[in-house]
């Protein structure tokens, strides 16, 4: 078929003639290794945080949910190409981790502030 | 790049092998927007003209507490499981709660959005916007028939053991998580566990949608059609579809909650020492009540602007096309619907005030309420001073948009004393709260339906609907619908709740609630206003059939219109336009001194500016 | 017809559709899994001190899945960068290794992890009754050390009430333990008896404990440890009377809300690694015959497809310290 017989072509064209993105995504490969041994080492380091005491279980959870944060955004930004990302995808993304956040503290706001006699949950 | 060539190239190739499409690909699994289009419209007027029913035969209860209905009573009395709460064909409290929950679940989800947001946006937004298709066809089609698959459910839950859900359609956990459950119910096919599938399903298809639409109107827009040059109708799409795709998942999530506490006997939404019945119900504990409320309402609010959105988008369309003179404000609507959209998000827990949530949580969503109504007034201010000094035409669309107006503001007005909390604390859960949803949704959205519906008929089918049956609809429906809900404003105001099952008594020796003793009277009012609003359908719904084949020929432009959908033929063929579509100024030219029609199509190029060019061309493929 | 940009970008937006469109949903599976986590932060504040249990995950295993996925993400990049380089065999062996983590994870999942719990036996006391039962809470010495009481006595079902769903595991496992008895190596009491395995009156549990329960004023017991300890050979008889809520369980969702939250949340995000690893097998096999075709647009897909599955990751990333850590 014409198609594939072009196709061949295309992709000699492609490797060939275009070398220095070829090079571009070689060094690439190295990047995505380096985060991906980031990213377990973090992991090795969320664990190892998990059995210090920093004073209170609230001080652990922060800081344990910092580490992961980081992680979730080196994840998004070289792995999900969020660093070079279109402004389009950036601006729903902005809203959407508003709305997220807002459902998280508007729903916990909640406790802080309960009205004696109508909790319902206690043991 | 070669490849891009190459990507013309098999592009160009794919085209030429056009085949002819079956019977089923093209009316049954169509990815033609068009199609899917009319399939949701036609699926959610059904769903709505059954959810009307629904509440008929709650109204003649209502009206007529312990008799059975007229001709109606009987058969349901006779049909399977149905029959269980229909004792003699007189509706049981059980049977009201049924009809009830099932009414409001179908009105929203099965009714209005389908056709406001689904129906409208897929037939007329790619259009609209000078698009071929929406971006993702084959999703479009999977969206419509995972609704589909919800709407069997739906309907399925009437037949299973024990009826449909009855909860109400909000669905209030622990009552909704203890319904249905038992040695005499199924553990999967009960009414509550069906609602929550169906709603998944629902959930889902939506989302697909949504998705779709976001997509189609970032990426299909025509060459010139920029973004401020967007007919008014598309923005309020655009925003719709933002909130579906951000609030819906929040839903799905408590959904899945409930579906949990239901099937595997998790204690999510179940309080510590549960007792029903002077039992201890079998539950771990641990669970609130309030979460499920939190996540419902963080969808149900933004879902509230759903239902409006796409009918202001409408009775905009309608509006400037019947004022023949531009919508006024047309850059302040926008920002108004882009600051209501995004405050939806942060007032949901005004629908909580009776939960005892704390002061801290009712204050800053009673202030952030309050806020909300200053862009809803920017919407309906725009929209009513787009008439003044406009020689209008009052066409069938122009009356329901102008009956529109003062309705959604009795709607929205009334709404404002509902956000503040003390007031709420009084109204709450009254027939004052039904009057006032239903002001905004049925003489609203329904109305702005209507609107759209005899506005793009002649597009979608090629021919006009009759002038004068539209006529007798519109001022029938405006009578009898306002018949229907005002008295609900006095009833509510004197205390009515909503969910009592004989409205509060049979008659004046007989109350089962004396509050109820001075309002009584509009019980039957308003159900015989409900009946007859029914019969003022039956113009439409024939209207409707008969101009499919037998109405007016019309061409490409019938309502002298500006937007891009009129440069297509009627009905648009596969793909959409048969010429190449550029865009040259704004959605509302309309009454341009010095042009020779009163209208200018956004697609008749400028003599001497040149168009904003906008990309066709395959540019190379921007680098990662 | 031809929809446009389904393959090369929009100039204006920079963005092919399906980019967009991947993204989108994304985005509101940000906001799915952010009502999740709602619930999760909800019911987790809510809860008074000492019954939002820890330690109870198995946190090697946890951490060897964590592993796991975030290896598969940093194939899966490979894979799509194998693509935009056109090397189709690196991509068949990247996108190769990716699947098998993904099975990897789901088998580790499935088959060792859900199993473990479904085994695991645990009784909320009352708190009328929690003084009862001080030898295996070590209330008193938690006080003193102002940490969360003990709440719940766990271990190995041994014997439950006549009738009960679990009698016969029970009966299974009191087999097991007097084997283990009988081969030596048990611990006895303070009082040098053997330990009871079963009792005469048919409403009382009997409970082959965890090491928090049979030592709970061991120091070492007081956070939970990275290596799970292995069972005592102590038991406990708890009467049903003293037990919160009519029907006690196996660690199951009903058991519960953290159990509940833990199976909701890791079985949604299990369903989606496996919604993953299905399209990932139809694009490394009956799917590459776009490749062929058209390869910038199968590309695209692979990079669609990618994005997917690393917010798979970047769900586990929470997931793994709030449910196994923290």
């Amino acid at each position: 078929m014409s198609d594939s017989k072009e196709h061949s072509h295309d992709t000699h064209a492609a490797v060939t003639t275009d070398a220095a993105s070829h090079d571009a995504h070689n060094m690439h490969f190295g990047l995505y290794w380096g985060i991906g041994g980031v990213l377990i080492a973090l992991t090795g380091v969320t664990v190892w945080l998990s059995y210090f005491d920093f004073g209170s279980r609230e001080r652990n959870i922060v800081i344990a949910m910092l580490v992961a944060t980081f992680k979730v955004s080196l994840v998004g930004a070289i792995f999900m190409h969020l660093k070079g990302e279109k402004p389009t995808i950036w601006r729903f993304l902005y809203f959407t981790a508003f709305f997220v956040t807002g459902l998280f503290l508007l729903t916990a706001l909640h406790w802080v502030d309960p009205i004696f006699g109508t909790q319902h949950n206690l043991h | 790049m070669a490849s891009h060539a190459h990507d013309d190239a098999h592009d160009a190739h794919h085209d030429d092998h056009h085949h002819e499409l079956s019977f089923w690909e093209k009316y049954i699994f169509s990815t033609d927007h068009k199609t899917i289009g009319i399939q949701y419209a036609i699926t959610g007027l059904l769903f709505l003209l059954f959810g009307f029913c629904l509440m008929m035969v709650m109204r003649w209860q209502l009206a007529h507490p312990g008799t059975a209905m007229p001709v109606i009573g009987p058969i349901l009395g006779s049909l399977p499981v149905i029959k269980d709460h229909f004792p003699g064909g007189v509706m049981s409290p059980d049977g009201y709660n049924e009809f009830g929950a099932m009414h409001g679940t179908i009105m929203v989800f099965f009714g209005i959005v389908p056709i406001a947001f689904a129906a409208f946006g897929n037939f007329v937004v790619p259009l609209q916007i000078g698009a071929p298709d929406m971006t993702f066809p084959r999703i479009n089609m999977a969206s419509y028939w995972t609704f589909f698959i919800s709407c069997v459910i739906m309907l399925a839950s009437f037949l299973v053991p024990g009826g449909a859900a009855k909860s109400g359609w909000t669905s209030y956990p622990p009552l909704a998580g203890i319904a249905d459950l038992g040695p005499a119910y199924h553990w999967f096919f009960n009414g509550q566990s069906l609602w929550l599938t169906g709603m998944i399903f629902n959930i889902t298809a939506s989302l697909l949608g949504a998705v779709n639409f976001i997509a189609t109107i970032i990426q299909l827009r025509a060459p010139g059609m920029t973004w401020m040059r967007l007919p008014f109708f598309v923005w309020a799409q655009f925003i719709t579809a933002f909130l579906l795709l951000l609030a819906f998942p929040p839903l799905e999530a408590a959904g899945i909650f409930q579906f949990m506490d239901r099937v595997f006997g998790t204690s999510f939404f179940m309080p510590t020492g549960l007792v029903v019945q002077q039992q201890l119900t079998d539950w771990s504990g641990g669970g609130s009540p309030l979460l499920w409320q939190h996540l419902f309402w963080f969808l149900a609010h933004p879902e509230v602007y759903v239902l409006i959105l796409p009918g202001i988008g409408i009775i905009a369309e309608v509006v400037a096309n019947n004022t023949r003179k531009p919508i006024y404000g047309y850059k302040a609507m926008v920002g108004a619907i882009f600051v209501l959209g995004f405050l939806s998000f942060i007032v949901w827990a005004h629908h909580m005030y009776m939960t005892g949530m704390g002061a801290k949580v009712a204050t800053f969503f009673q202030i952030t309420t309050v806020v909300i109504s200053i862009p809803s007034v920017i919407l309906i201010t725009a929209l009513l001073l787009s008439l003044w000094g406009a020689s209008i035409r009052f066409t069938v669309p122009m009356l329901f948009a102008t009956a529109f107006m003062p309705m959604f503001g009795i709607g929205g007005l009334t709404g404002i004393p509902l956000a503040f909390n003390t007031v709420d604390l009084y109204l709450h859960d009254t027939y004052y709260i039904i009057a006032h949803f239903h002001y905004i949704v049925a003489p609203g959205t329904i109305f702005a339906i209507f609107a759209g519906v005899y506005h793009w008929f002649p597009k979608a089918t090629g021919r006009m609907m009759n002038e004068f049956l539209g006529r007798v609809h519109f001022w029938l429906s405006l009578i009898f619908i306002n018949g229907l809900f005002f008295p609900m404003f006095l009833q509510g105001m004197a205390g009515v709740h909503r969910r009592w099952a004989d409205g509060g008594g049979a008659d004046l020796d007989h109350l089962t609630y004396e509050l109820a003793r001075p309002v009584l009277h509009w019980n039957p009012f308003m159900s015989y206003a409900a009946f007859l609003l029914g019969a003022a359908q039956i113009p439409f719904i024939f209207n409707f059939f008969w101009s499919i084949w037998n109405g007016r020929k019309v061409g490409r432009n019938p309502w002298e219109a500006t937007t891009l959908e009129w440069d297509a033929p009627s009905p648009p063929p596969h793909g959409n336009f048969d010429k190449e579509i550029a865009v040259y100024r704004g959605p509302y030219e309309y009454s341009v001194p010095g042009a020779e029609t009163d209208f200018t199509p956004q697609s008749e190029p400028t003599g001497s500016k040149t168009p904003v060019v906008a990309p066709v061309v395959h540019a190379p493929l921007s680098a990662h | 017809m031809q929809i446009p940009h389904e393959v090369t970008a929009r100039p204006d937006t920079g963005l092919y559709n399906a980019k967009l469109g991947i993204w989108l949903f994304l985005a509101s599976e940000v906001m799915l899994f952010g009502g999740l986590f709602s619930g999760y932060i909800f019911l987790r504040l809510g809860a008074e001190p000492g019954y939002w249990p820890h330690g109870l995950l198995n946190v090697p295993v946890g951490t060897f899945n964590t592993a796991v996925l975030i290896l598969s993400s940093v194939t899966v990049v490979l894979a799509w960068a194998s693509l935009k380089m056109r090397q189709f065999s690196r991509y068949k062996l990247y996108m190769g290794i990716t699947i098998l983590c993904g099975i990897l994870f789901l088998v580790v999942k499935l088959a060792y992890e859900y199993p473990q719990k479904f085994t695991h036996f645990g009784v909320f006391i009352k708190k009328d009754a929690l003084g009862k039962y001080e030898q295996y809470l070590g209330n008193q010495h938690l006080a003193a050390l102002k940490l969360d009481p003990r709440v719940e006595i766990s271990g190995h079902l041994l014997d439950a009430p006549k009738g009960s769903h679990y009698e016969k595991v029970a009966q299974e496992n009191a087999e097991h333990f007097r084997h283990l008895l009988h081969e030596g190596g048990a611990e006895h009491g303070e009082h040098g008896e053997a330990p009871i395995v079963t009792t005469d009156d048919p409403n009382d549990y009997v409970i082959q404990l965890d090491p928090a329960n049979a030592n709970p004023t061991d120091p070492a017991n007081e956070r939970p440890s990275f290596w799970a300890k292995p069972q005592t050979m102590k038991t406990a008889v708890v009467q049903a009377a003293d037990i919160d809520g009519p029907h006690p369980s196996m660690y199951i969702p009903r058991h519960s809300p953290y159990f509940a939250v833990y199976f909701t949340i890791t079985g949604l995000h299990g369903l989606h690694v496996l919604g993953g690893v299905l399209i990932f097998i139809y694009f490394w096999g009956p799917g590459t015959e776009l490749y062929r075709r058209n390869p910038e647009h199968f590309t695209n897909r692979i990079e669609v497809v990618g994005l997917f599955w690393h917010f798979v990751d970047l769900v586990w990333i929470f997931v793994f310290p709030l449910f196994y850590l923290l």
